[in-house]
């Protein structure tokens, strides 16, 4: 079922209105049986409040495209922001959200600057590992003096 | 008695639960306005955790009770807690010793937890471990900035870890999970890399490690200080008056 999935993938994430559920890696399966439509997504952050609208918003579009929706969560294997997309990372950026750096094995380290999302520079400090959304944390650019966001690698 | 899988899980998220409440008190009283956005942060982090493991702890139960009913629907007996969490907030080091050596037995908690042969757990713990390792950067660097600061910081930080470590040793681990041990449910224990952990923070933040302070435990068996009421009246009291109510 490509198209259904299509339309499920491209459900707005509410927090981050320019990037898609599927940008960020959450569809999981699309199974049709008959009028049934059984969507298996991964939840991201588990504080995420954005997690009930975003349920609420599949089975609006399913129900839409004319199936009936179940849709479960599922935990196992872990989300990570390493499961976001080529094209979810370079929304990000457009938007002048610094893109998560890949997690690798080890611990979680922001001992690396992160590059300006606005002008490119590896000048960057941390200011804030918590920000306005569970998923973000604050830096300034000192080349550009700018304020900006990133997407926190877990 | 040994304890089974659901009171382990339960253990945990009241834990998530009772912390989460303690560090939403903050809101609006932090110092500084990024504080306040980090510790609501936290608390909503925390939050995240306890719903995933009420949720849990309900499939566990089997009784058809919801992450609602494990957090409105119980009294202070009931909740299984470590005793820290449910410490008052005091000044804001007594808040942030608390949240340091909850934070770093957490960090480790998830971090053997990820190999547990319960996959609904280790698939938690991963994505659990790595929120809290944010949680703990962030409040060892308070805790080392305070301990490393003023005289007056460095008095009041070093007064607060005097007053949270009788809570410590219930974060390493309860008494009767032998069998959960035994069974691979549960990771190995975590207390003496706590131990070796926090004590290389103290000492980065020039405060004392306390050795000679008397051990205080219950809360894991139901047996609360006399905070824990409060807190609870506070948390339950909307759904309690209005049962069942939605947005």
């Amino acid at each position: 079922m490509t198209g259904l999935l299509d339309i499920v993938r491209s459900v707005d994430d509410p927090e981050l209105p320019h990037l898609t559920i599927g940008d960020l890696g959450m569809v999981r399966d699309v199974a049709v049986d008959g009028r049934i439509a059984r969507i298996r997504i991964t939840p991201t952050y588990t504080g995420c409040p954005a997690t009930e609208q975003i349920r609420a918003d599949v089975e609006a579009a399913v129900i839409d495209a004319g199936y009936e929706p179940v849709v479960e969560f599922e935990m196992a294997p872990p989300w990570s922001t390493d499961d976001i997309s080529p094209e979810g990372r370079a929304k990000l950026h457009a938007a002048g959200i610094a893109p998560p750096a890949p997690t690798g094995d080890g611990p979680v380290s922001l001992d690396l600057p992160v590059p300006c999302p606005q002008c490119g520079s590896r000048r960057t400090r941390l200011t804030s590992a918590f920000g306005a959304t569970a998923c973000k944390a604050l830096h300034v650019c000192d080349a550009c003096r700018q304020p900006f966001e990133s997407f926190k690698a877990i | 008695m040994a304890a089974d899988l659901f009171t382990h899980v339960l253990r945990q998220g009241d834990r998530a639960l009772v912390l989460s409440h303690r560090l939403a008190q903050w809101i609006t009283h932090a110092p500084t306005l990024e504080e306040d956005v980090a510790l609501a942060n936290i608390s909503l982090d925390l939050l995240g955790q306890a719903r995933h493991l009420f949720t849990y702890a309900g499939e566990l139960e089997g009784e058809g009770h919801d992450e609602d009913h494990f957090a409105y629907w119980r009294d202070a007996s009931e909740f299984r807690n470590p005793l820290l969490v449910e410490q008052p907030n005091g000044d804001f080091a007594v808040t942030i010793a608390r949240q340091v050596f909850h934070d770093q037995a957490a960090v480790l908690y998830w971090e053997s937890m990820s190999d547990s042969g319960d996959t609904t757990i280790a698939a938690l713990a991963v994505r659990a471990r790595n929120e809290t390792a944010f949680h703990l950067q962030h409040s060892a660097g308070w805790l080392i900035r305070l301990g490393d600061g003023t005289d007056e910081s460095r008095r009041r930080a070093q007064a607060a870890v005097d007053a949270m470590w009788p809570f410590t040793s219930e974060l390493l681990g309860a008494d009767d999970e032998g069998a959960l041990r035994a069974d691979g449910l549960i990771g190995e224990s975590i207390e003496s890399t706590w131990q070796v952990a926090v004590a290389d923070i103290l000492l980065e933040a020039g405060l004392e490690r306390p050795t000679s302070i008397e051990q205080r435990t219950g809360g894991l068996h139901g047996a609360h200080s006399e905070h824990l009421e409060p807190l609870l009246h506070e948390m339950q009291g909307l759904a309690r008056a209005h049962p069942g109510a939605t947005w």
